[in-house]
């Protein structure tokens, strides 16, 4: 750094370097020296300006002498370029050659940010705007039944969804919650090392696989080619188990030891103690932890088209017969497009609406509870 | 309280506690359950290697989803490759770009927007799948299509450009495009977790050696945080190599090996052919399906364990529980 040639720039802040420029304006004046030798505060921003200027310009031209329409993308992209190369020269002829990286770092994490929001913002308009075509009262009063080209709905799915999920809430809630006290309440040595373990590698199993085994296991009784709601409720549980587990068991390490002690010393037993102590007052916190679980099984479709089928009718029963859900109606609609292939999307977007406002929704009030009842630890 | 009195036996042996019923039963249960979760994961390895083994012993002339001549480990392997090169490529993107988010929200951002920003992408990871891949194939590739066009006919003497440019543009690039956008928020949220625990003095001791915010970061939070970033991307990593939608619905498959990322013919992967085949799927190509299945089941135990052997060692020394 010493042998670089903008050296003497840097120290400028000290204001003593001998033979620097003075980059004071004239003579009398007191240069300011925190201030000399840096870019001001709105330097980014002007650099910023002039470059989105100059790509508008270059893709205006484009456009005029080519006739196409005006490239948005193309201008952006051009625009964080010309930003990243401005400021890097600007801040490596005014403030030196460490600066100059340091901005050039600070103008490349926060376009990090911003193309990450490129496809959260592109696909959100996407869904918005092509599933409103067919979000209306039909979809949510009529199945699939004896229709060909446009018309009817997604009830089935939404019915077979909240089935499904439910059954797999059931028997994956109590396992999960009784596993999250065990390892924090009774779980010492091996077996709990190796529990711990197993569901942080049971978090990885990919959802197709889950759907496998639930239809291994169901076609070992109900022999081949077996298709059942509570084959996916099965599949959707074991997916969904590692994540009740690990939410609780956090929450549960969370309650204060000496709310524990205090129930010991007067005599309660460990059991109740865990059921009217421990529990009530993680209670918050595991509800919370559940409603993130139900949102990211809810959205899987891998499993359920391996283990309940798609269907077009309405079921009922998750005990017999294939059963048709959201996600598996939006890739079931996109795969075998009809004659009316229009319609066909219409209401795969519409249904992809509909599920991600459902997931979102979870999430939401997933939060809000979690906000208005956690116990106010940590940062 | 009325529970009864501690039972005093021999002084000199400690008083044993007190087991009573309501004990034995909750602490049986939740035995029970952890127990039952062992047992899952190994019905789960032990079911699919019972519906395997056929697809392995029969004859493979009896198996029609194979063309003539093919076996199991021939059909398998452009599959093995497609779902290992499109969660690479998947990856190369997602992880430089996740540092750099989890870096912006951690050090750069303004405090009072940084958690807003981090519920920003984690919505990310609330969007399922399937709407990924409706938004991969009716949105993204027809986007990329006139830029893979472009790439081929000015840089095609690159062979992973290699020219035709697909018409459609489904290929094995937009799909691992679709892939790292799904594990960003994955990535994004542990890296973010472990750069804010940098011990904050190291931070501040950098500052005051005259340090810019760019070399504070280069010499505290990265070395502190790179084996989390290892593992957060090993995360990643299992999560790409299982997705099963986005690249059923996005990419358009031969069982080719390739590693062209522009043109039609591009590998398919395990999890998009079992969903693909599955529902049409008869007889003894159900169990190759679930062979395969068996197959990816392994890689990403295997990547899984890996990441968090790696976590977990890392959590004894840094207080991070």
């Amino acid at each position: 750094m010493a042998q670089t040639t903008t050296a003497p720039l840097q120290r400028s802040g000290s204001g003593v370097g001998p033979g620097r420029p003075n980059p004071a304006p004239g003579p009398g004046a007191m240069p300011n020296v925190y201030a000399s030798g840096r870019l001001g505060k709105s330097v980014p921003w002007i650099v910023l300006g002039v470059s989105l200027l100059v790509s508008a310009a270059i893709f205006g031209l484009a456009q005029a002498a080519s006739g196409g329409d005006f490239n948005v993308v193309g201008t952006i992209v051009l625009t964080g370029l010309l930003n990243g190369i401005g400021i890097y020269l600007t801040a490596l002829l005014v403030e030196g050659a460490r600066q100059a990286k340091d901005r050039l770092v600070t103008t490349l994490v926060t376009s990090a940010f911003i193309v990450a929001l490129a496809p959260l913002v592109s696909l959100f308009i996407t869904v918005l705007s092509r599933g409103t075509a067919r979000f209306d009262i039909q979809l949510f009063t009529y199945s699939m039944r004896n229709i060909v080209g446009e018309g009817g709905g997604v009830l089935h799915a939404i019915v077979g969804t909240l089935i499904m999920t439910g059954i797999a809430t059931i028997i994956s809630v109590p396992i999960g919650l009784l596993t999250s006290i065990y390892l924090v309440e009774y779980g010492r040595g091996a077996l709990a090392r190796a529990i711990t373990f197993f569901v942080d590698v049971m978090t990885g199993i990919p959802s197709i696989v889950a759907g496998l085994f639930a239809y291994a296991l169901f076609a070992i009784f109900f022999g081949p080619g077996i298709r059942l709601g509570v084959a996916g409720a099965v599949a959707l549980s074991v997916l969904m188990i590692p994540g009740v587990v690990r939410s609780s068991e956090e929450m549960l390490r969370l309650v204060p030891n000496e709310l524990r002690e205090a129930a010991f010393a007067l005599g309660v037993p460990k059991w109740l103690t865990i059921l009217k102590v421990v529990l009530p007052t993680s209670i918050a916190g595991i509800t919370t932890g559940v409603m993130l679980a139900i949102a990211r099984v809810i959205g899987e479709t891998a499993p359920l088209l391996v283990a309940a089928g798609f269907t077009s009718n309405m079921n009922y029963s998750p005990l017999e017969g294939r059963m048709q859900s959201l996600p598996v109606f939006v890739y079931s609609s996109y795969v075998s497009q009809g004659t009316d292939a229009q319609a066909y999307l219409d209401r795969a977007w519409a249904a992809a609406l509909t599920l991600i406002l459902i997931v979102m929704a979870l999430n939401l009030i997933a939060r809000l509870v979690a906000r208005a009842f956690s116990p106010k630890l940590g940062r | 309280m009325s529970s009864p009195p501690v039972a005093r036996t021999e002084s000199a042996q400690p008083p044993r506690p007190v087991q009573r019923l309501g004990d034995r039963i909750f602490s049986t249960s939740t035995l029970t359950a952890g127990a039952l979760i062992l047992a899952t994961l190994a019905a789960v390895a032990a079911f699919l290697i019972l519906q395997s083994t056929p697809a392995l012993t029969e004859n493979p002339e009896d198996i029609s989803i194979f063309t003539s001549g093919e076996t199991f480990w021939t059909y398998v392997g452009p599959l093995i490759f497609g779902t290992l090169w499109s969660a690479a490529l998947a990856l190369l993107m997602a992880v430089p770009l996740a540092i750099g988010i989890a870096l912006f929200i951690s050090h750069y951002a303004p405090r009072k927007l940084a958690q807003g920003l981090g519920y920003v992408i984690d919505l990310l990871a609330a969007v399922p799948s399937v709407v990924f891949g409706l938004w991969g194939a009716n949105t993204l590739a027809p986007l990329v299509q006139p830029f893979y066009l472009w790439l081929t006919e000015n840089l095609g003497w690159i062979p992973l450009f290699a020219p035709p440019a697909s018409g459609t543009g489904r290929t094995i690039l937009t799909a691992a495009v679709v892939l790292a956008v799904m594990i960003l928020p994955i990535i994004t949220a542990l890296c973010r977790e472990v750069f804010l625990q940098t011990p904050v003095l190291h931070e501040e001791a950098a500052l005051a050696l005259g340090a810019t915010r760019w070399e504070m970061i280069r010499m505290t939070v990265l070395p502190f945080g790179r084996a989390g970033i290892v593992s957060a991307s090993m995360l990643g990593l299992g999560r790409a190599l299982g997705e099963t939608m986005a690249v059923a619905m996005v990419l358009s498959s031969s069982g080719v090996i390739s590693f062209a990322l522009l043109t039609s013919s591009n590998p398919s992967t395990i999890a998009a052919n079992i969903a693909l085949s599955f529902p049409e799927a008869y007889g003894l190509n159900v169990n190759v399906l679930i062979a395969t299945g068996l197959m990816l089941f392994a890689i990403t135990l295997v990547v899984n364990a890996i990441a968090r052997y790696v976590i977990n060692r890392r959590k004894e020394f840094s207080g991070a529980n």
